[in-house]
């Protein structure tokens, strides 16, 4: 479950990013975070990223409060994320399987348990046949895949989504927002930062809209808001 | 940590060493000079050091006393001598008149015995009773031959007054110029190692910034760096001594036979006893400035 209350974030004395924000999303949910640039969505996500820490107000994950998190156990609070962005942000020097492995190398998952999971998660986001071919010989649609299987490899318990389909054409992007809507089923807390009208109103899910670091709308199987 | 782990971090400061040869080369290249000439230094001081605990042990002073003292008088005066400087005696051995002769005679007559014969009832070196005094420092002698010939009693004192206290001192301004040299080099090696560390973290920085996302720890983002800092400092000191293994006999060996005269005072340390020591520090040199300076260089590049 992730609290957010009265999260207020000053970047400088200008600018606030955020003006006490009060969220709640019960575990399992699947919720979109809509807004203009500059509506304070990024900051959000940094804050739950534990990128940056608010200026005030409280977020707590899972019983986590951040705000009190040691910096020494923000890498463990992080393997409760999952991480998919806007441009992929794929290893390009490494194969598909290296790519979802990685996540799992780097916090120190033996060998024989990455050969194991490593295929089966290619299996579910469609790529068992790709493993070998690097992010280049890829379309966009699939390596935003390859990234959210990467996300997925941990098991979080969260997923959080930043524009995922912005980079996509219509159907690549509705056939990734399919696969998130698969992974919520499984029970992963999915957040995905968008912009886009058709799969919001297309999804009819929860959907928060905010404006100028305010939230202006919390909807259950809402539509989009604004416009562009 | 896992093999698995270990392998990983490895690998990838091998493919960072790959990524930047250049800038690893140069760094390797800094840091092989730097340990070729502390193996060099190191070789030459140990055995300035081996000749000077050799001729401390072989030269004395010898003192020798008034002809007109008797023997037990001569003993007294050593026993002073004991009293006073004995914290800067290593031995001391008192020879009689009729020892010196024997030892005299073997010496000089060797095996024609009765040429010696002549002078069995009237030996020529009466009243030639002396103290042989070793010292545990040769640097200690000319204030210790000053004392001597002020004690009462002393007829005269025999010593080798400069080449061994020269030795000493040479040894002590080769220590300094070569410190010199060697830290010169040195502030020049962290310098590479560092702008090494910069540019590897700089080709890393998305992968870093993912695994960053992802939940590696800290020591799971530095590890490759510091692996690959480590390496570069190895390598750096495998070379230098791969080359003084074989530089070093060839180089006795040279010495030896063009300065043929000295062989009777120059006693070179074999390569068994100077190049496991001198292995052994080079390489945690080497592997020590690589592993300390990537990790300080990388700290400040990378924070959770």
């Amino acid at each position: 479950m992730i609290e957010i209350s009265k999260l207020t974030k000053t970047y400088d004395r200008s600018s606030r990013a955020l003006k006490g924000v009060d969220i709640s999303i019960e575990d399992g949910e699947f919720v979109f975070i809509t807004g203009r640039s500059g509506s304070g969505k990024s900051t959000l996500l940094r804050i739950l990223l534990k990128e940056v820490d608010p200026s005030s107000g409280r977020v707590v994950v899972n019983d986590m409060d951040l705000g009190a998190m040691p910096r020494r156990y923000v890498p463990k609070y992080r393997r409760m994320l999952g991480v998919v962005f806007q441009d992929f942000r794929l290893l390009k020097d490494r194969t598909v399987y290296e790519n979802v492995a990685f996540a799992q190398r780097v916090i120190g998952v033996p060998g024989r348990k990455i050969r194991e999971s490593v295929p089966r998660m290619l299996k579910l986001v469609g790529l068992s046949s790709k493993y070998k071919a690097f992010p280049h010989q890829l379309s966009g649609g699939e390596q935003q895949r390859v990234a959210i299987a990467r996300a997925l490899i941990n098991q979080p318990a969260v997923l959080l989504a930043d524009e995922p389909t912005g980079n996509l054409d219509p159907q690549n992007a509705m056939e990734i927002m399919k696969l998130l809507e698969e992974i919520n089923r499984r029970g992963t807390t999915v957040i995905v930062v968008t912009h886009s009208r058709d799969i919001v109103d297309m999804m009819k899910k929860r959907v928060i809209t905010l404006d100028k670091g305010v939230v202006i709308s919390d909807e259950r199987e809402g539509g989009y808001r604004y416009e562009n | 940590m896992r093999i698995s782990t270990f392998w990983y971090c490895f690998k990838q400061g091998i493919i960072n060493i790959c990524r930047n040869i250049w800038f690893s080369l140069a760094s390797t290249a800094i840091i092989s000079a730097c340990i070729f000439l502390f193996c060099v230094f190191f070789s030459i001081i140990t055995n300035i050091q081996h000749m000077v605990v050799s001729a401390e042990s072989t030269m004395g002073i010898t003192v020798f006393f008034e002809e007109t003292l008797s023997g037990d008088e001569i003993l007294e005066i050593g026993e002073r001598i004991e009293s006073e400087k004995g914290s800067l005696i290593k031995g001391m051995e008192y020879i009689s008149a009729e020892a010196a002769w024997e030892s005299f005679k073997t010496e000089y007559f060797g095996e024609n015995t009765d040429l010696a014969e002549g002078f069995a009832q009237d030996n020529p070196l009466a009243g030639s009773a002396s103290y042989e005094i070793y010292l545990y420092d040769i640097e200690d002698q000319a204030s210790m031959v000053e004392y001597l010939q002020s004690v009462n009693g002393v007829r005269k004192v025999n010593y080798s007054n400069s080449a061994v206290a020269g030795l000493s001192s040479f040894n002590r301004i080769l220590t300094l110029l070569f410190g010199v040299i060697i830290a010169m080099l040195l502030a020049v090696a962290v310098f590479l190692i560092s702008n090494t560390i910069s540019v590897a973290a700089e080709f890393r920085k998305s992968e870093n910034k993912i695994m960053r996302l992802i939940g590696a720890t800290n020591f799971m983002i530095r590890a490759p760096f510091v692996v690959e800092g480590t390496i570069l400092g190895l390598v750096g000191a495998a070379v230098p001594i791969v080359a003084m293994f074989f530089l070093y006999n060839k180089t006795v060996e040279y010495v030896m036979e063009r300065f043929n005269l000295l062989s009777g005072i120059i006693q070179f340390l074999p390569i068994g006893e100077v190049y496991p020591a001198m292995a052994g520090i080079s390489l945690l040199l080497g592997g020590g400035l690589g592993c300390i300076v990537s990790f300080m260089t990388i700290r400040k590049h990378l924070r959770v």
